[in-house]
């Protein structure tokens, strides 16, 4: 019987396990240094913030595994020796496959600035790194003031987690306005209002300068770049995004660029060395304009999706859909589907429409192509949208005026909620006579 | 291991979840209410009865009323569940505990020992905590309180303040809002107020039964009693049209509604139980059992409940009517033959288009049918006036009415709130939402909708799902959820981050979906796995 071993035990390792075991009776194993058993680690924040216990984050039983027959096994791996079809443990132990999934995933970003390794300045991605923060940062007479540094989707997290526990927080970005990388600067100024408004004292526009230790080593403040303020505090967490974990592969001779290099078949240089997840790099073209490394949940599933086809036989390429996210900042939720480029990244082609609440919490902002008149991509803040749908829509490349004419039926909120559809209607119609005219 | 840590952690923080000053005083306030409804059971009464009550019941009032407002009127509007794991109260901590010794206490004073709380007996006049109800009581139905009264009036009271707290607390969600207003409504109208007035117009000519109308057999499990039965005749038209009432509830209206809104209708936002559950008891929700172990018990002993309300019905009604059709239009052998007609009908519709979608359960449903069937016919064979083999009917009837009617509803179901979470009764021991999930898991056109591949498998919904649905683990499939237990509370969608989970009522079509791949990967890979 083959033997399957998958290395890091996240939402790819374990898709790609349980669906291994779904198309096969191969011999599988997950190796996690991390954790006993998978966890949703989108919902480390919920721990932190009281709203789950550490176990429910767990969305499979004990019994599942054992069930299913997918052995766990709780170890660091210390290198590869693909030679012998080998790993070695950094216990020591060596263990032997067939194939072997690489699914490591990422490691938060540091930019090597001065103090960034002190005590009480840490990421956020792991278990332990959670563990850590309820030691620095438990409540706000021993945390009496927490500093946040860089601007994405953990950073928020992070902010509103410290935010729970009545800790003042100060969040350093480095844009001029939130998470402008990512998003046209409307929907950005929906989020620098929110996140203002929950008493988070956002900085647009500042760099971290240097983190100040006190006689322990332990962080004391912070230091701007700009204005060379200087703002005391017992935390700093670092949430400039995240990169691959590519360490076990270096060490193994494995190639490497940012990720793993793989093709669409997730395959590395080393033969029967796969990988997939955030720790992968494609080297071939993705279809939809997908990225070459996505840190996103459902990408690393369904790259875990697509692999277990390869491993059983049926060898498939990874063909991912078109683009599609969502998270929530603070109390508001956020959708996409489709691309809608930052000002930064935005393409020639690409003109964008908005629609924003009068109170600034609810907003949509909706790209197409200036050309053809082709709907590209959505972004909405606060209004639940329907996936099915504009997945069709972006099939049928339908145009951005029978988009916004039939947007109700794309509509997700719960029953009752207030529709703003018409609202929108006529505002981006409105719009966009003018800007075709 | 890992939950030992976080476990301690807890202990930390506690002071970063302090109660504010605003709530401290609220919470005296509502202490101090407490209060004077306490020392009434040991004969303390300050002032006059309806000062004290007045005064007792108005300190609960502005107390938690107050306790919400300092809580959240002055936070954003959003999901409120900060700390809730690290709360005593509500994460089985010592005041978690404290709380359901007391509750269950008090039901089974209530239940058993209503003397207690000041009920007079023998015509003696009451006492204590009943006294206390005697005056409002008095200008409400003109009689002198009761047990009943004084935990009807305590019960609606909780259902009011609680459910203002409860509207505070989802005030960004208007669906969580009317189900809210509605329960409210229905409790205070339907369950309080027109029962009292009904009971105020009997006279020695004309008497109704108390009937809280939208109590359905088979909650309403005495409803088709004897004394019922024979007051509503009594009672003419009026009573002969709420009998009607009563039959139709269960046969007719039910089952249309649920088949256009799921049992959440009824469940979430007309029941008195669910009512309580959704206000009193929404402090605890997360705390149901969400294991597959507790979905396994669930079915058994739901549905167990169900046959046991269904057969002790059956037999107190068979042991009342007589054997011919002269004196009654309906005799003993006819009212068997046709439950077990109607009976053989529903299950022969089930197998034969729903057998597939029934899948394993098929075989249990099987079994209690089977059960039902042998047991009316041996009614039938043995034809004992008041005997179901060796049960008094009587006697079937008490047993229940204790069991059930009283342990499970009451003692367990509400007094073990903080320990098992909101809807133990709901879950597992209610016949009518037995009835009510097998209609809405068969026929109706309720489910919650999965959206796509937005699902990242965090566990919120599942965590508050109060009735121990996994839901995640639904959603992450992006299959939708067609659980018989749920009651569409609404509350996963709520605390969703990603906008996944939708309550819609829509068309068969695609309602059962079950799905390998989701949404979002290679379109080929989808069809080849997903048409498996």
């Amino acid at each position: 019987m083959k033997k399957i071993v998958i290395v890091g035990n996240g939402i790819s390792g374990v898709t790609a396990a349980r669906h291994i075991r779904k198309l096969s009776d191969y011999h599988i194993t997950i190796i996690s240094g991390e954790s006993d058993y998978f966890f949703s680690r989108t919902a480390l924040m919920y721990v932190y913030m009281g709203h789950m216990k550490f176990d429910d984050t767990q969305p499979y039983e004990p019994s599942f595994w054992s069930k299913n027959r997918i052995n766990l096994k709780k170890a660091w791996v210390k290198k590869i020796v693909s030679e012998d079809k080998q790993l070695l443990l950094e216990n020591g132990e060596l263990l032997s496959y067939d194939k072997l999934i690489l699914a490591t995933g990422s490691k938060p970003n540091k930019f090597g600035w001065p103090g960034e390794n002190l005590e009480g300045v840490q990421g956020l991605y792991t278990k332990q790194d959670l563990e850590l923060l309820e030691k620095t940062a438990p409540n706000n007479s021993i945390c009496k003031h927490a500093v946040v540094v860089g601007g994405g989707l953990i950073g928020v997290e992070l902010a509103e987690m410290l935010h729970s526990r009545h800790i003042p927080v100060t969040f350093l970005v480095r844009e001029t306005n939130f998470w402008n990388g990512v998003l046209p600067d409307h929907d950005c100024s929906i989020l620098n209002d929110h996140i203002k408004a929950h008493g988070i004292d956002l900085r647009l526009g500042v760099n971290l300068k240097e983190i100040h230790s006190d006689r322990m080593g332990r962080v004391e403040s912070v230091e701007i770049a700009e204005t060379g303020e200087i703002i005391p505090c017992n935390f700093v967490g670092l949430t400039a995004g995240v990169s691959p974990q590519i360490s076990l592969a270096q060490n193994s001779g494995i190639e490497t660029h940012r990720g793993i290099l793989v093709n669409q078949f997730f395959e590395t240089n080393l033969t029967d060395i796969y990988a997939i997840g955030d720790c992968a790099e494609q080297t071939d073209q993705l279809p939809n304009g997908r990225r070459s490394i996505e840190a996103v949940w459902y990408s690393g599933r369904m790259m875990g999706e697509t692999i277990a086809q390869t491993i059983t036989g049926n060898k498939t390429p990874y063909k991912p859909g078109h683009w599609f996210n969502s998270a929530k900042f603070f109390d508001i939720e956020y959708q996409t589907y489709g691309w809608v480029s930052s000002l930064r990244s935005k393409p020639e082609h690409e003109l964008q429409l908005h629609w924003k609440y009068h109170d600034n919490t609810k907003g949509v902002t909706l790209s197409y192509n200036k050309n053809d008149l082709t709907f590209l991509g959505i972004n909405t803040f606060g209004i639940r949208m329907r996936h099915e749908v504009f997945n069709q829509w972006l099939n049928e490349k339908k145009s951005i005026e029978q988009v916004i004419e039939q947007l109700d039926k794309a509509q997700f909120d719960p029953e009752f909620y207030k529709s703003y559809v018409n609202e929108i209607q006529s505002v981006l119609l409105a719009t966009l006579s003018n800007s075709v005219l | 291991m890992s939950s030992q840590q976080f476990k301690s952690f807890a202990l930390i923080n506690s002071d970063s979840y302090g109660l504010n000053s605003g709530q401290k005083l609220a919470l005296s306030s509502g202490l101090l209410g407490l209060l004077l409804l306490v020392l009434t059971a040991f004969g303390v009464q300050l002032v006059s009865a309806s000062i004290h009550l007045s005064l007792a019941i108005g300190l609960l009032g502005v107390g938690i009323v107050y306790f919400t407002r300092a809580a959240y009127s002055n936070k954003i509007a959003g999901i409120k569940n900060d700390g809730v794991m690290f709360s005593s109260l509500t994460s089985r901590g010592i005041l978690g505990w404290l709380l359901g010794v007391s509750l269950t206490g008090f039901y089974i004073v209530l239940y058993f020992y209503p003397t207690w709380l000041g009920l007079g007996i023998n015509g003696d006049p009451n006492s204590g905590l009943i006294a206390l109800f005697d005056p409002f009581s008095l200008w409400l139905n003109g009689n002198a309180a009761t047990q009943w009264f004084v935990y009807g009036t305590l019960y609606t009271f909780a259902i009011i303040v609680f459910g203002y707290k409860f509207i505070l607390k989802y005030r960004h969600n208007p669906y969580q809002k009317l189900r809210t207003i509605s329960v409210m409504f229905f409790q205070f109208g339907f369950a309080f107020l027109i029962p009292e007035l009904m009971s105020r117009l009997n006279s020695d000519t004309f008497k109704l039964p108390y009937y809280d109308l939208k109590s359905i057999w088979p909650l309403n499990y005495y409803n088709f009693d004897k004394y019922r039965v024979n007051s509503f005749i009594d009672a003419g038209d009026v009573g002969l049209a709420l009998l009607i009432f009563g039959v139709a509830s269960i046969f007719v209206i039910t089952p249309i509604l649920t088949y256009k809104y799921g049992k959440r209708w009824y469940c979430s936002w007309v029941c008195g139980c669910g009512g309580l559950a959704e206000t009193v008891g929404d402090p605890f929700r997360q705390l149901s059992d969400k294991s597959i172990s507790a979905w396994k018990i669930e079915r058994w002993v739901i549905h167990s409940v169900v046959v046991f309300a269904l057969l002790m019905t059956t037999a107190v009604v068979y042991s009342y009517l007589g054997h011919d059709r002269s004196s009654y239009w309906l005799n003993k052998s006819d009212f068997l033959l046709g439950v077990g007609g109607l009976l053989t009908f529903v299950f022969g519709l089930v197998m034969i288009f729903k057998r597939k979608e029934f899948g394993k359960d098929a075989i249990y449903g099987a079994v209690g049918y089977f059960v039902i069937i042998v047991t009316l016919i041996g009614l039938f064979v043995f034809d004992q006036n008041d005997q179901l083999f060796i049960f008094k009917s009587t006697e079937l009837r008490k047993t229940y009415g204790f069991l059930i009617g009283s342990v499970f509803s009451g003692v367990i179901g509400t007094g073990f709130y903080p320990i098992f979470g909101s809807r133990v009764w709901c879950r597992f021991g209610c016949p009518m939402a037995a009835v009510l999930g097998f209609q809405q898991r068969l026929f109706s056109r309720f489910r919650i909708t999965t959206n796509g591949g937005q699902c990242i498998s965090c566990g919120n919904c599942s965590s508050y799902c109060e009735m121990g649905i996994d839901v995640r683990s639904y959603a992450q499939k992006g299959e939708n959820i067609v659980r018989s237990s749920c009651v569409g509370c609404g509350v996963c969608s709520a605390v969703c981050p990603r906008g996944v989970l939708k309550l819609e009522n829509d068309h068969h079509k695609g309602r059962i979906n079950p799905t390998q791949v989701l949404l979002g990967n290679d379109v080929d890979l989808m069809d080849l796995m997903n048409q498996r």
